[in-house]
């Protein structure tokens, strides 16, 4: 019978409260309410969970102490990137994502969510700069995400099935492409043994027109400066395929926008933006086109546009809808669903704090201090640095086979001094033997750079 | 019935604010980086050096320049303008689960123990959310009797995109791949159920429901045959009817070689009552962000976790956590995995935040929700349809709904020309979000689907009947009021649907200064 469940988040937990509602209802009892399920669809007994922590206290206790036995990149020293960046956060971003309203507000519409609506359409016109492109969807899942889209638009577009990608993509982001485009087929194009840029030749013999796409990353996912982009635009575009380009938008400061080199379409991680890592969960996926309706129309992503009234006010609302899933089902572009909008005004926040002169400062950071990184290590004996005739960004890959040690020992090693060693590329890629793939930001000091040569001198030299 | 509620003479917040690039003020900086050291501009010159020739960005982006108090001061504007669920009673998005999002648990997500981890660290270091991750799998297999959990899929739809992959991957397994085409789902389910197995190169179909608000057994048998790959099922549909014969389609679909796939999204009633392995269904999916209390975000970041059984395990996303008795770990050699639906692990501060919920209730206070949900539903349906004119339920003769129901004001809008677009312009007006209508396609007129899930208190929900009741009050007395509202939102009515043509298509602020129109486009349609 109905009792008392007293509890912080169950207003209507008191007897009497529950008796006043079902005398309304007309009812005896709350069972009486769902008698609807059948017995044989009835949970037998009570669930099998753990017992409840009801204070507060005591569940802050409780999940602390198992939280605390995480050690983080602000404990230790982090060289960790490869798809998930260990970048400054500034206070405002956090701030503004924790406001109550951004947080707790969801799908409302032009005028219950107004600001929201406007940050959105923010978060797209920054993006624009940033990328240089008028035309910047609300952002999906993670960068895999949108690489997938971009993929799929192009067959869309152009009714082929086969895309052309770098032989040195994650294998994580090649798991999501060969999942999300299982019917499609995968060439991958070497690249150079010094320079790891896209070997010309090769894309030449394997693009034909079959090709619905080639995709490259810059900076790739092995951190070099992809030089040869407008090349590479030209030849897929003399057979008709689309550009896309998947880019690191910490670089647009001080790196050229892909849509002027030729690209079609831009995919990315939202996540060096102003995002916490969160073990994975700060990722969001950029994604923009050039302004053409074949282009527009085979998103399935929101877009947030602007419109004014005859008062001139401005309100924002999702535009171009009939595209979507959520207004034609199985016969919208793809599927669409709840994706990151925090992380979409996150990133607004970031663009807007960091200005023009932020971007090329963070850029210069990184790129300064990766770059010192990758000389520190080149010195210590033991030591190859990979790709050596190109430029990097703030990655770069780091040889170990001379040492005669592996990646997992020396990183076992490193992590006994406090430091988060590169990611390993061993399983990854077998033909770069023991290899690392490490990241600098302009989180990482000149001491930290140092102490990491130090270290691996250590490990490796026996000093 | 205790005191009556109080209509607020609530006024939105509407600072006029402009866009962000309107106040920028070149030179301005709303953040400073570290001057790169002295001795490493005198080791690698210039930047150029650094920079592949032409690679270098020639026109800095042309973005805002601001000081740090008129960045953050926009933003706190912006959020003013926006009615979270901390913030109003939002009885009205149906199908979201509105629910209080604990603040504790945000204090857990952003610690620096969670914010801090790169997903990538040796897991070493990382046994303490790993054994969150598994823990929080084991509470899972509980609550729905599934026997394996993932976490990687980043929403409610990539959870069901997830589970038709796992069904295509189960077919291409048992050699029937090319023979097992056909997804089966009922219209009135979310429109991923159509579009995600779609996705994934089902062709699907989608069944009517009868008088009963679910499709016939007929109708599903028409449909069944040697070409099913399976069903995508969601019980209690949108309307928050249950379908008792759950167990029926579900034999009809195995026997004939078929899976059965629940959209757990509408679970908030079911808590501790009725689960996804009593109904014999193989797969199924819940979204975090709603029955578990993890807060939506401005539509994300949110978690689909997917639940399968034993059979399926060996399909689901990689890497899996596991425990062997002394550490937690990733599972990464997992053949027969379906692959990657996101980066890394997933939105784990979702699973944390669920897992701290989950906690605080316990077994009879996961129960509480649900009966709770449900009593605030007929509590609320009894009074909608007893006290506000124009309104009815859909469905009639099935007179039980569990947590939400979808009602019509069709009646409303033959009697007074007033739409569900004008209501729910009008309800902005006293202060609420506005609702949730259908999905689409429409097949109830003029719908309308709250959920007063267990937030919201009884006089919350008086307050939000008695607004309805006024709204409907005025769409007959004065039709006009509620036809040219809102008259106290931010803004004042917008024409905000005549973009059809995609070079009209403004979403970007340089894409409005090119543009914009010269005429107005304001005008309405009609």
């Amino acid at each position: 019978m109905v009792k008392d469940f007293i509890h912080p988040y169950i207003p209507n937990g008191i007897k009497q409260t529950k008796d006043e509602m079902l005398k309304r209802i007309g009812s005896k009892t709350i069972e009486d309410l769902y008698s609807c399920i059948p017995e044989h669809l009835r949970i037998e007994g009570r669930l099998d969970i753990p017992e409840a922590i009801s204070s507060e206290l005591e569940l802050k206790q409780h999940v602390e102490a198992i939280l605390n036995e995480n050690i983080t990149c602000a404990e230790y020293t982090n060289f960790l990137g490869a798809g998930c960046y260990d970048h400054y956060v500034p206070a405002i971003c956090d701030e503004i994502n924790s406001r109550s309203e951004f947080l707790t507000a969801y799908s409302g519409d032009t005028y219950s969510d107004l600001g929201k609506n406007q940050a959105l359409f923010e978060y797209g016109s920054l993006m624009g700069e940033l990328l240089d492109m008028d035309v910047v969807a609300f952002p999906t899942y993670d960068g895999g995400q949108a690489l997938n889209t971009s993929i799929r638009m192009s067959h869309r577009i152009t009714g082929r099935k086969q895309m052309i990608v770098p032989e040195t993509m994650s294998k994580g982001l090649l798991m999501q492409v060969r999942e999300y485009n299982y019917f499609m087929e995968i060439d991958f194009v070497a690249v150079d043994e010094k320079s790891g840029q896209i070997n010309l030749q090769d894309l030449e013999s394997k693009i034909s027109d079959q090709t619905a796409c080639v995709v490259i990353e810059n900076p790739s996912y092995l951190g070099h400066i992809d030089r040869q982009g407008e090349v590479i635009g030209k030849i897929a575009h003399k057979h008709e395929a689309v550009f896309i380009v998947y880019v690191d938008p910490s670089s647009l400061g001080i790196l050229e926008p892909p849509i002027n080199y030729g690209a079609d379409i831009v995919c990315g991680e939202l996540q060096p933006l102003g995002i916490h890592m969160g073990y994975g969960t700060g990722m969001g996926g950029i994604i923009a086109s050039k302004d053409e309706d074949a282009f527009i129309m085979n998103f399935p992503n929101h877009f947030y546009h602007i419109y004014e009234n005859e008062k001139g006010e401005r309100g924002f609302a999702r535009a171009l809808n009939e595209r979507t899933s959520y207004a034609k089902r199985d016969d919208g572009v793809e599927f669409l669903g709840t994706n990151v909008g925090l992380w979409a005004i996150t990133a607004a926040v970031y663009l807007s704090l960091l200005g023009p002169k932020g971007m090329y400062e963070l850029g210069e950071n990184i790129i300064y201090k990766s770059n010192y990184a990758r000389r520190v290590l080149g010195q210590v004996k033991g030591l190859k640095i990979l790709y050596p005739d190109s430029n990097s960004f703030k990655e770069f890959v780091v040889n170990f086979d001379d040492s005669k040690k592996t990646v997992t020992q020396i990183n076992k090693q490193l992590l006994e001094r406090k430091i988060f060693g590169g990611k390993d590329l061993s399983r990854e890629f077998p033909w770069l033997g023991q290899s690392a793939l490490y990241c600098v930001t302009e989180k990482t000091s000149k001491q930290d750079i140092e102490r990491l040569g130090e270290a691996l001198d250590e490990i490796i030299n026996n000093k | 019935m205790g005191r009556k509620a109080k209509l607020r003479n609530f006024h939105a917040a509407k600072w006029d604010e402009p866009i962000i690039f309107e106040l920028s003020e070149p030179g301005q900086r709303g953040i400073l980086y570290p001057k790169v050291d002295e001795e490493l501009k005198d080791e690698f010159g210039e930047i150029e050096n650094l920079i592949p020739e032409g690679m270098k960005r020639e026109k800095a982006p042309a973005l805002p320049e601001l000081a740090q108090p008129q960045v953050l001061r926009h933003y706190l504007r912006l959020s003013q303008q926006t009615l979270g669920q901390d913030l109003v009673i939002d009885i009205g998005l149906g199908t979201c689960t509105m629910k209080y999002s604990p603040k504790i648990n945000e204090q857990f997500v952003r610690n620096p123990k969670v914010s801090e981890l790169h997903p990538l660290q040796d897991t070493e270091t990382t046994q303490g959310i790993l054994r969150i991750m598994y823990e929080f799998e084991q509470m899972m297999k509980a609550i729905s009797g599934m026997d394996a959990f993932s976490f990687q899929p980043g929403g409610g739809a990539m959870g069901i995109y997830a589970n038709a992959s796992v069904m295509k991957k189960y077919h291409e397994d048992r050699g029937e791949g090319d023979q097992r085409t056909e997804v089966i789902t009922t219209i009135l389910s979310h429109p991923i159920n159509a579009a995600a197995p779609k996705t994934k190169g089902f062709k699907v179909i989608n069944l009517m429901p009868t008088e009963t608000g679910f499709p016939s057994i007929e109708a599903l048998k028409a449909v069944v045959s040697e070409r099913t790959a399976g069903i995508f099922l969601t019980n209690p549909e949108d309307t928050g009817i249950f379908n008792p014969v759950v167990k029926e389609f579900v034999d009809i679909v195995h026997e004939a070689g078929g899976l059965c796939v629940y959209d757990m999204a509408d679970y908030n009633g079911l808590f501790g009552i009725a689960r996804a392995k009593e109904a014999g269904v193989d797969m199924c999916q819940f979204n975090l962000h709603k029955a578990f209390s993890s807060p939506h975000g401005c539509m994300g970041p949110a978690c689909g976790a997917q639940g399968v059984k034993q059979e399926l395990a060996r399909f689901l996303p990689v890497p899996t956590v596991g425990f062997d008795g002394e550490k937690y770990y990733l599972d990464y050699d997992r053949p027969d995995s379906i692959g990657k639906v996101r980066k890394f692990y997933g939105v784990i501060a979702a699973v944390i935040r669920a897992y701290a919920w989950v906690l605080a209730l316990g077994p009879d206070g996961l129960k509480e929700v649900a009966e709770v949900a449900i009593l605030n539903n007929n509590y609320m349906m009894k009074r909608m349809l007893e006290e506000v004119r124009g309104i009815s339920l859909s469905w009639e003769n099935v007179p039980e709904r569990l947590e939400q129901a979808r009602y019509s004001w069709q009646k409303l809008k033959e009697d007074t020309g007033v739409t569900i677009a004008d209501i729910n312009r009008r309800a902005v007006d006293y202060g609420l979000q506005s609702f949730f209508p259908s999905h689409h396609p429409f097949i109830i007129p003029e719908p309308y689907t709250p959920e007063p899930t267990e937030s919201y208190s009884k006089a919350d929900i008086d307050e939000y009947v008695e607004i309805f009741k006024k709204i409907a009050e005025e769409a007959y007395t004065n039709p006009e009021l509620v036809k040219s509202a809102p008259h106290r939102s931010t803004i004042s009515k917008v024409y905000d649907n005549l973009v059809t043509d995609p070079k009209d298509l403004m979403v970007t602020w340089r894409a409005y200064c090119k543009k914009r129109p010269m005429e107005s486009k304001t005008e309405s349609p009609n």
